[in-house]
C-alpha cells in the first residue's frame, strides 16, 4: 500500500495546520505592531522594539511551560504563583548564594515533576491539584520573602539589559525559544513521543514507553520553563514578589490557544505560543499607545482576544 | 475489604463535613469552649457566599468535561456594582435592585455561553476573555470608589432569626433547591445526560446547547446574587469583591464531590467544602499561623482530599 505517500499526506497537511496556527497570531501581531509604529514611528527602533518586548520574555517562558502541561491534556493553575516563588527564591539567593538557589530551584522543578506524577499514577484533575500546588508555592514564596524585597544579581540585570548586535534582546530570546520549541517538540522524534502522550497516551504505552516517565519528564520541562520565567522576571525587577506574577497562568493560557493549541491533548505549537505571548503582552502596549483610557484596557484586551480566535473559526471554515 | 466498606458508609462529599467538624473541634479546644458558637457562626456567614458562588459553578462544570466559569468574580462585581447604583442607597429600590442584579448575571451567562457556542472556543478562554470586558464595565460604573448598600440590605445581610442567620439559611434553601433539581427535575436529569455524554444526550433528544446555556445563565445569577448579598454583608460593593471567589468556587465544587469531567453533581457537598475551608482559615489564624504557613496548609490539604477521595470512574 502507499502507507508512506499516505503519510507524507497527513505530515503535509499537519504542517499546514501548524502554519495556519501560527499565521493567525503572527498577523495579529504585525498588525499591532503597524498600529504601535503608525502611532509613533519613534517605537521603530532597536530601543523603541525591546522596550516594547521587554516584559513579554518572561510571559514567553511562563506560556512555554503552561504549554507543556496542556499538550499532556491538564492544565496548570499554579503557573504564576511558581513564577513568584522562583522570584523570591533568585532575589533571596542567586547573588550571594547561589549554590543554595539552584539547589531551591532544583528542589521546586523536582516537585513539580512529583506532582505531575502524583496526577497520573490516581488518576487525579490536574485543575484542582495544580490549584493546591499554588497555594504550596505561594506559601514558601511567603515564608521565604514575608514582602516584597530582595535584589537580582547584577550579572542577571545586566543580561536582561544587554544589548546584542542586530535584534534587540527580546527578539533574540524569543526566536531561540521558539526555534528549540519547535525543534524539540514539533520535528524532532521524542516530540512526537511526547505529544503522543497527551494525545494517545494508550498508543504510547503499547509502543513501550513508559507514560510515568514522560508525564514526570514533561512536568519537569514545565518546571524549568517556569523557572526561567521567575529568573528572567527578577532579572527585570531587579527584586523579588510572592505575587508578582498571578496572572501569567491564565495568560498562558491564553497564549497556547491563541497560539493554536487545544486542551483535547497533543495539539500545541511552540512556534505559535511565542507568538501569542509576544501578541499578548503587546496588546497593553498598543492600548495605551490608542490612548484608550485605563477602565477599558481590560476590556479592549478580551475583545482583542476574541478577534483573534474569531479568525480561527474563519479559517477553519475556509481551510478544509 | 473492610475499608471498601467504610468507604461505603462514609460517602465522598462527606470527607469536607467531617474535616469541617474536626477543625471546628480544634480550635474550640485551643481557644475556649465559649468560642464555639461564635466561630461556628462566623464560617457559616462566609461559607454562604462561597456556597452561592460554588452551586453556580458546579452546574457549569457538571455539564460536561472542560466546561467551567471563570468569569465569575467580575460578574459578581458587576452585577454587585449595577445593584447598588440602581438602589442608590433607598430602601424602597431594594427589589429592582436584585432583579437588576440577576439580570446582569443571566445576560453574562448567556454571553458567556455565546461566545463558546458561537466560536467554538474552549470555555476557560472564552469566560476568561468576557471576564476582562466585565471587569471593565464595572470599573466604568463603579471605578474605585465603594459604592454603599441601603440600609435594610445589610440589615438583611447580618439579620438573625431567633439567634439563627438568615443568610446562611436562605442559602441552604437554595442548596436544596438545587439538590431537588438536579435529581428530580428534567432540567436536572437533562444536564448530568450531557455532562456524562453530549453525544448520547444529542442522540435522545435533548437540546444540548440550551442545557448549558441555562447553565451558565444560572452560574451568572448565582454570581450576582452572591455580589448583591456580600455587598449588604461587607458595606458595599467594591472593584476587588469577586477576586478570592474564582479559585474558590472550583476548589469547594470538586471538594463538595462533584467530577471535573462532568456528568455528576453535588450540591451538598458544596456546603462541607466551603466550611471546611473557612473553618481551616480560622483555626489557623486563632493558633498564630503566618500567612505563609497557612497558605502551605490549605494547598497541602487540598491535594491530599483531592487525592484520598474515591472517585467514579468513566466507565
Amino acid at each position: 500500500m502507499d502507507s508512506a505517500a499516505r503519510s507524507a499526506g497527513a505530515v503535509r497537511a499537519g504542517r499546514r495546520r501548524d502554519a495556519a496556527a501560527v499565521g493567525l497570531p503572527l498577523g495579529a501581531l504585525a498588525l499591532m505592531l503597524a498600529a504601535i509604529f503608525t502611532i509613533r514611528p519613534a517605537a521603530f527602533s532597536y530601543f523603541g522594539i525591546t522596550l516594547l518586548f521587554k516584559l513579554a520574555v518572561p510571559l514567553i517562558f511562563a506560556s512555554l511551560a503552561q504549554m507543556l502541561v496542556i499538550m499532556l491534556g491538564d492544565i496548570d493553575l499554579s503557573n504564576g504563583a511558581f513564577v513568584g516563588l522562583i522570584s523570591c527564591v533568585t532575589a533571596l539567593y542567586l547573588r550571594d548564594a547561589p549554590a543554595r538557589a539552584l539547589l531551591i530551584d532544583a528542589a521546586a522543578i523536582a516537585a513539580y515533576a512529583g506532582f505531575g506524577l502524583l496526577i497520573h499514577l490516581r488518576a487525579l484533575p490536574s485543575i484542582i491539584v495544580t490549584l493546591g500546588m499554588s497555594f504550596l508555592w505561594l506559601g514558601t514564596a511567603i515564608l521565604l520573602l514575608p514582602a516584597p524585597g530582595g535584589v537580582a544579581p547584577d550579572w542577571l540585570v545586566g543580561f536582561m539589559a544587554w544589548r546584542p548586535p542586530l535584534l534587540p534582546l527580546p527578539i533574540w530570546l524569543a526566536l531561540a525559544a521558539a526555534g528549540a520549541g519547535h525543534f524539540v517538540l514539533t520535528r524532532s522524534s521524542y516530540g512526537a513521543v511526547l505529544r503522543g502522550a497527551g494525545a494517545h497516551p494508550r498508543a504510547i504505552a503499547r509502543a513501550g514507553w513508559s507514560l510515568p516517565a514522560l508525564r514526570a519528564a514533561t512536568y519537569a520541562g514545565a518546571g524549568l520553563m517556569a523557572t526561567l520565567a521567575g529568573v528572567t522576571l527578577t532579572g527585570l525587577t531587579t527584586s523579588g514578589d510572592p505575587n508578582i506574577a498571578p496572572g501569567y497562568t491564565l495568560l498562558g493560557v491564553g497564549a497556547v490557544i491563541l497560539g493554536g493549541g487545544a486542551f483535547t491533548g497533543g495539539v500545541v505549537s511552540p512556534v505559535g505560543t511565542v507568538v501569542g505571548a509576544l501578541t499578548l503582552s503587546l496588546a497593553g502596549a498598543l492600548l495605551s499607545f490608542l490612548a484608550v483610557p485605563p477602565t477599558w484596557q481590560p476590556g479592549a484586551q478580551g475583545a482583542i482576544l476574541f478577534l483573534v480566535l474569531a479568525g480561527r473559526v474563519l479559517i477553519a471554515e475556509v481551510t478544509p | 475489604m473492610s475499608l471498601g466498606r467504610l468507604r461505603l458508609a462514609v460517602p465522598p462529599w462527606s470527607y469536607g463535613f467531617l474535616a469541617a467538624l474536626a477543625l471546628w473541634a480544634a480550635t474550640t479546644l485551643h481557644s475556649g469552649a465559649g468560642s464555639a458558637g461564635g466561630v461556628l457562626a462566623s464560617a457559616l456567614a462566609f461559607a454562604a457566599f462561597t456556597v452561592l458562588v460554588g452551586t453556580g459553578q458546579m452546574l457549569v462544570i457538571a455539564s460536561g468535561p472542560g466546561n467551567i466559569d471563570l468569569s465569575v468574580p467580575t460578574v459578581l462585581t458587576l452585577a454587585s456594582y449595577v445593584a447598588m447604583s440602581v438602589m442608590a442607597g433607598r430602601n424602597a429600590l431594594l427589589v429592582p435592585g436584585v432583579l437588576a442584579a440577576l439580570l446582569v448575571g443571566a445576560a453574562a451567562g448567556a454571553l458567556n455561553y455565546a461566545a463558546i457556542a458561537a466560536l467554538r472556543l474552549p470555555p476557560i478562554i472564552a469566560t476568561l476573555a468576557w471576564s476582562f470586558v466585565f471587569e471593565s464595565f464595572a470599573f466604568d460604573i463603579g471605578g474605585q470608589t465603594r459604592l454603599k448598600p441601603p440600609a435594610l440590605l445589610s440589615d438583611f445581610a447580618a439579620a438573625r432569626w431567633g439567634g439563627v442567620q438568615i443568610v446562611p439559611l436562605a442559602v441552604m434553601l437554595v442548596t436544596l433547591l438545587a439538590a431537588v433539581m438536579l435529581r428530580r427535575t428534567i432540567y436536572g436529569r437533562h444536564l448530568l445526560a450531557t455532562g456524562q455524554s453530549e453525544r448520547a444526550a444529542r442522540l435522545a433528544g435533548i437540546a444540548v446547547g440550551r442545557v448549558r446555556l441555562a447553565a451558565y445563565m444560572l452560574c451568572g445569577a448565582t454570581g450576582a446574587l452572591a455580589g448583591v448579598l456580600l455587598a449588604g454583608f461587607t458595606g458595599g460593593a467594591s472593584l476587588n469583591m469577586g477576586r478570592s471567589y474564582l479559585l474558590s468556587s472550583i476548589a469547594v465544587v470538586v471538594l463538595g464531590g462533584t467530577s471535573v469531567s462532568g456528568g455528576q453533581a453535588n450540591a451538598v457537598g458544596i456546603w462541607g467544602a466551603a466550611l471546611f475551608f473557612n473553618l481551616m482559615t480560622t483555626m489557623l489564624n486563632s493558633f498564630g499561623f503566618q500567612a505563609g504557613a497557612r497558605f502551605l496548609l490549605t494547598g497541602a490539604l487540598i491535594i491530599l482530599i483531592v487525592a484520598i477521595v474515591p472517585r467514579r470512574r468513566a466507565a
